[in-house]
């Protein structure tokens, strides 16, 4: 599309929007904090950031199925409240009726709003021919490949002829060659200017699939979650990912994300501080696999998390959290979009599992307060046990349940791997000897 | 029910109907013949249903086979009004139970305990209420025996589908929010068939539990009147008076052919159409198949004579769609999270306090006339018939989990023995009881130990088909694995097999023990012509109190048998079950 014809009407417009998660108890968690956003005729803009930040939620605030705490949004001049004819939502996991066909599924929208079936039906052959589903009207999802349920997920969206197409991480759940024939597709016809719609807002992790295929990106921060950046990507379509003008955009969008602010710690990768950090659940093994091929050729200690991401296919969702979770252990420092291994790093890639047990167990005690914590009312104790439920408690003072079982889990899958604490999961009690 | 059928017609033909497919084919012809048949024998059944009670005293129930037909199409047909009410009931109360908060709060415990409480006590207190209704006329006397068959089917039917729509998936909720359904199209398009397979099997289950019923339900007597409603269950219990072992065979070999027909005329068919509504987007490797099912499938003529009646309805469904409510200022309607708390409170208050009265009621009812002792006394009977129930189920399970888990590793013969076990658990064996009266009659056996037997008689079977089921769910890697490391006898029960299973074994086990408790109402009483056999157990207890119209006791007894149910589900099973989900999933 001709960036003459782009008009500065702005379609969807969020300004000074918060949104609190409604605990029960005394502190609510603040998961978007001033959020403000405006969305133009004829763009693609994505959402940025790393699962848990809030932009799923923004997304749904859009659409109007989840109400805001604090601010306004509106759509196209109105302000929403409830779900909204002018915006249609294509979701991660399809959501699709599995007991309704093809065509009945791409229908329900049409239906909901009363059309005459004939009119109906032409509609959504249009949709579903435009969208390359051709043949597979009577088909029923499950006989389906994921590309193919999602391609139904985008005909259903496109049928109501919203002003603006919200998708929710698309691709995410499509494997690597699918997500990428859908997103050529997808732009192909959006480029052709044959879409039904004014504006395209997309969510997602991917930070490649935004370069490709958004005009502007917006970087999501999470805890609370808000905007950090506004990227505008000028380059032409179609983008080249080798084109070394993308590879800079690429480079520095993680540059941003793994941005030390000064304000914070090295443990301000993970919200929440002291005991109270949440933790993310990252394996042992994935920790020492990452050490390891840092620590080899052709990186040395030192590696590009871009280059990172592609050798090993992870997304940054993956990723961010195994290279910041290195970094509160002090194994490595991750700065500038880059991951440096520290002295002990190299020293844990190579040494023996022995060895590497007693390092690990060295740097939880030092630099996670939670072990450390836990560690130390299991040895004052004359029983030298404790149950899970009480540090449970402890954590929910400032967590949700879900991110305070997360947070002990990881640190119970640390602590075995480190022979540091046992723990009976029958009981839910901690112990200092093994039983083993 | 669904309107989907059209749709997927006009799909594969959008332009217009294809000529060549008007002409009829064989399978018109069987499918024709099929619908005939049911709609004739319907017609007959219902003119005789009118008919003035008098009618009863010219032509009473008698034993001839000839008639037998009749009566079984009259039992059958008893059963399906009543599982015509069970779905309304289910559609209306469930639905309100899952929208409203305050309805939800009285309809749940209601039907929890409703789930558990043999309803059979209360047969008398429907019959006399009905014939009230419908004073001179058979009618009242069958809306009865249909309420009481209802009083079985309905409450696992309506607590299904409300936790179904619980458990509405999130993303699918919301798609649905997004497009902005009306309550009705929402709840054709995503409530009602996300419901349908546990709504199913429900129904499949609540027939078969209702056979206990109809054979009660068949011979009602109030004080001094006493009316034998034609059906099987009236059929035998004039054979058990006449002591007519042959009728009593031919109406077993009559309830098994009535089984068989439902099973494949209208269980499997359904059964195989609901499958499509399984939420799982993998397609199944066993589907469920039919072959009435794949018979009307395949019929020309039959499906394009349908479609001007579905169309039809989805015209009317379409246009109830249509009304919209003006679309409403979308203002929060909901009063302020502290206003809406004392709302709650008040309701529960409300609530509460009606609960009370009632208990209070029922308390000053039943203390008009009774006694301590009398609480005392069936408080013992219950702890009696508890631990019949808690022998039963231990030797039930000595015996079936080792025959379950052999069929269930052998896949062929698995695929064989299913139906069967699941076909045994659907034969009322109160029909049966009179065999086994016979042989206690004639060998003088104490029916205080040889009675109890008839309580488990028929719901071992879900021990039996749920372990064959667990068995043959368990991971082939597993049993290499034990091979491989030649895990033996003990070992290899106890470390693999046992707990494999044990997630079925307790759903299993549950079931037969809530069936079991039932049981013991028809079960701890036995007669053989003038030869009355009686256990010492609260089920007798309440039989007793029933024939003798003492309705303070009938309340005690049933009130002491709830009881019981409700505690035992919440000290035993729910604990073993959360233990199950925990530790023993296998996936």
């Amino acid at each position: 599309m001709d960036a003459s014809m782009m008009s500065d009407r702005p379609l969807v417009r969020v300004e000074h929007l918060r949104h609190l998660y409604h605990k029960g108890s005394v502190s609510d968690l603040l998961v978007l904090d001033d959020v403000n956003l405006c969305l133009k005729e004829n763009e693609i803009v994505a959402l940025l950031g790393r699962s848990g930040s809030g932009k799923s939620t923004l997304l749904r605030i859009i659409s109007g199925l989840l109400p805001p705490s604090g601010g306004n949004v509106e759509i196209d001049g109105k302000p929403v409240s409830g779900p909204a004819s002018e915006v249609a939502m294509v979701f991660q996991s399809f959501a699709l009726f599995p007991w309704l066909s093809v065509l009945e599924n791409v229908e329900i929208g049409l239906e909901a709003i009363g059309m005459a079936s004939d009119e109906r039906r032409a509609r959504a052959l249009a949709a579903i021919d435009l969208i390359g589903l051709d043949g597979f009207e009577s088909a029923y999802p499950k006989e389906l490949s994921g590309g193919m349920r999602q391609r139904v997920g985008l005909a259903r969206a496109l049928v109501v002829h919203p002003k603006v197409l919200l998708m929710d991480e698309p691709f995410s759940a499509l494997d690597v060659l699918t997500a990428e024939t859908l997103r050529t597709d997808l732009l192909d016809i959006w480029f052709e200017g044959r879409l039904p719609i004014q504006s395209i807002l997309m969510v997602t992790h991917n930070i490649e699939e935004a370069v490709l295929m958004c005009d502007r990106i917006l970087v999501f921060a999470s805890n609370p979650g808000h905007i950090v950046a506004e990227i505008k990507v000028d380059l032409p379509q179609p983008r080249d990912r080798q084109d070394p003008a993308f590879r800079d955009i690429v480079e520095d969008i993680y540059a941003r994300m793994t941005l030390k602010t000064p304000s914070l710690t090295r443990e301000g990768a993970f919200p929440g501080v002291g005991i109270n950090m949440i933790l993310p659940a990252v394996s042992t093994n994935r920790l020492a696999g990452l050490v390891e091929l840092v620590n080899g050729q052709p990186y040395d200690g030192k590696a590009d998390m871009p280059e990172l991401a592609s050798e090993l296919h992870l997304e940054i969702d993956d990723l961010f959290p195994i290279a910041e979770t290195l970094q509160l252990l002090r194994f490595a420092e991750v700065e500038g979009g880059d991951v440096v291994l520290t002295p002990a790093g190299r020293q844990f890639a190579t040494a023996d599992i022995e060895e590497r047990k007693r390092l690990f167990a060295q740097h939880l005690l030092g630099y996670v307060p939670l072990v450390a914590h836990i560690k130390r009312i299991l040895d004052e104790r004359a029983t030298h046990r404790a149950p899970a439920r009480r540090f449970l408690g402890e954590l929910e003072d400032t967590m949700s349940e879900g991110y305070a079982e997360k947070t002990l889990r990881t640190v119970i899958a640390w602590a075995r791997y480190a022979e540091l604490l046992a723990y009976d999961e029958a009981t839910g009690v901690f112990s200092l000897e093994n039983p083993a | 029910m669904h309107t989907r059928p059209i749709l997927d017609a006009a799909a594969r033909k959008p332009l217009g109907i294809d000529t060549s497919n008007l002409r009829p084919n064989f399978y018109d012809l069987v499918a024709f013949a099929i619908i005939v048949g049911i709609g004739v024998a319907m017609v007959h059944g219902a003119r005789e249903m009118r008919a003035p009670l008098t009618q009863l005293d010219i032509s009473p129930v008698s034993l001839d086979p000839s008639l037998l037909p009749d009566y079984a199409l009259r039992t059958t047909l008893r059963m399906f009004a009543a599982m015509g009410a069970s779905l309304l009931f289910t559609f209306t109360v469930a639905t309100l139970a899952a929208k409203s908060r305050k309805a939800e709060l009285v309809i749940i415990p209601a039907l929890d305990i409703l789930q558990s409480v043999p309803v059979l006590g209360f047969l008398t207190f429907t019959v006399v209420f009905f014939l009230g209704l419908f004073p001179g006329s058979q009618l009242g006397a069958e809306l009865a025996a249909i309420f009481a068959i209802f009083t079985a089917q309905a409450w696992n039917m309506a607590f299904s589908f409300y936790q179904s729509l619980r458990t509405v998936p999130r993303d699918l909720d919301e798609v649905a929010r997004h497009f902005r359904l009306s309550p009705w199209l929402r709840f054709w398009r995503l409530e009602a068939p996300f419901a349908a397979p546990g709504l199913v099997w429900n129904a499949m289950m609540s027939m078969s539990g209702s056979w206990f019923f109809v054979v009660a339900s068949e011979a009602i007597s109030v004080g001094d009147t006493k009316i034998l409603l034609p059906g099987i269950g009236a059929w035998l219990a004039v054979a058990i008076e006449h002591k007519d072992l042959r009728a009593i065979a031919l109406a077993v070999v009559a309830i098994a052919i009535v089984i068989l027909l439902y099973d494949q005329l209208v269980f499997r068919p359904i059964v195989a159409w609901a499958d499509k509504f399984r939420s799982e987007q993998t397609a199944a490797q066993q589907r469920p198949r039919s072959w009435v099912y794949d018979l009307v499938r395949r019929t020309h003529l039959m499906r394009r004579l349908m479609l001007p009646i579905s169309l039809l309805f989805a015209s009317i469904g379409g246009l109830i769609g249509r009304i919209r409510l003006p679309d409403r200022p979308p203002v929060q309607l909901k009063p302020a999270p502290t206003v809406g708390r004392v709302i709650d409170v008040l309701w529960i208050v409300l609530i509460m306090s009606g609960t009370a009265y009632m208990l209070w009621l029922i308390a000053d009812y039943v203390g008009a006339t009774l006694s301590w002792d009398d609480l005392r006394q069936a408080v013992t009977l219950g702890a009696l018939t508890l631990l019949r129930v808690a022998i039963l189920i231990a030797l039930a399970s000595l015996i079936w989990v080792p025959i379950g888990v052999w069929i269930g590793l052998r896949p062929v013969v698995a695929e064989r023995v299913q139906p069967v076990a699941q076909f045994l658990a659907a034969f009322p064996a109160n029909v049966l009881f009179p065999f086994v009266v016979v042989t206690i009659v004639a060998f003088r056996l104490d029916p205080n130990i040889w009675l109890s037997p008839l309580m488990i008689l028929g719901t071992q079977w879900y021990i039996l088909f749920n372990v064959i089921a667990g068995a043959s769910a368990f991971p082939t890697d597993l049993r290499e694995v034990s091979t491989i490391f030649h895990l033996r006898r003990w070992h290899w029960w106890r470390r693999v097999m046992l707990p494999g299973i044990f997630p079925y074994f307790v759903t299993g086990a549950l079931t037969a023990s809530g069936g079991s408790w039932n049981a013991s109402i028809v079960a701890e009483v036995a007669s053989w012509g003038d030869v009355k056999l009686q256990a010492a157990g609260l089920g007798a207890y309440i039989a007793k109190a029933t024939d003798a119209g003492d309705f303070p006791r009938v309340v005690l007894g049933v009130a002491v048998m709830s009881a019981f149910v409700v505690i035992l589900n919440q000290v035993l099973w729910r604990p073993l079950y959360r233990f199950a989900e925990r530790r023993l999933r296998l996936d």
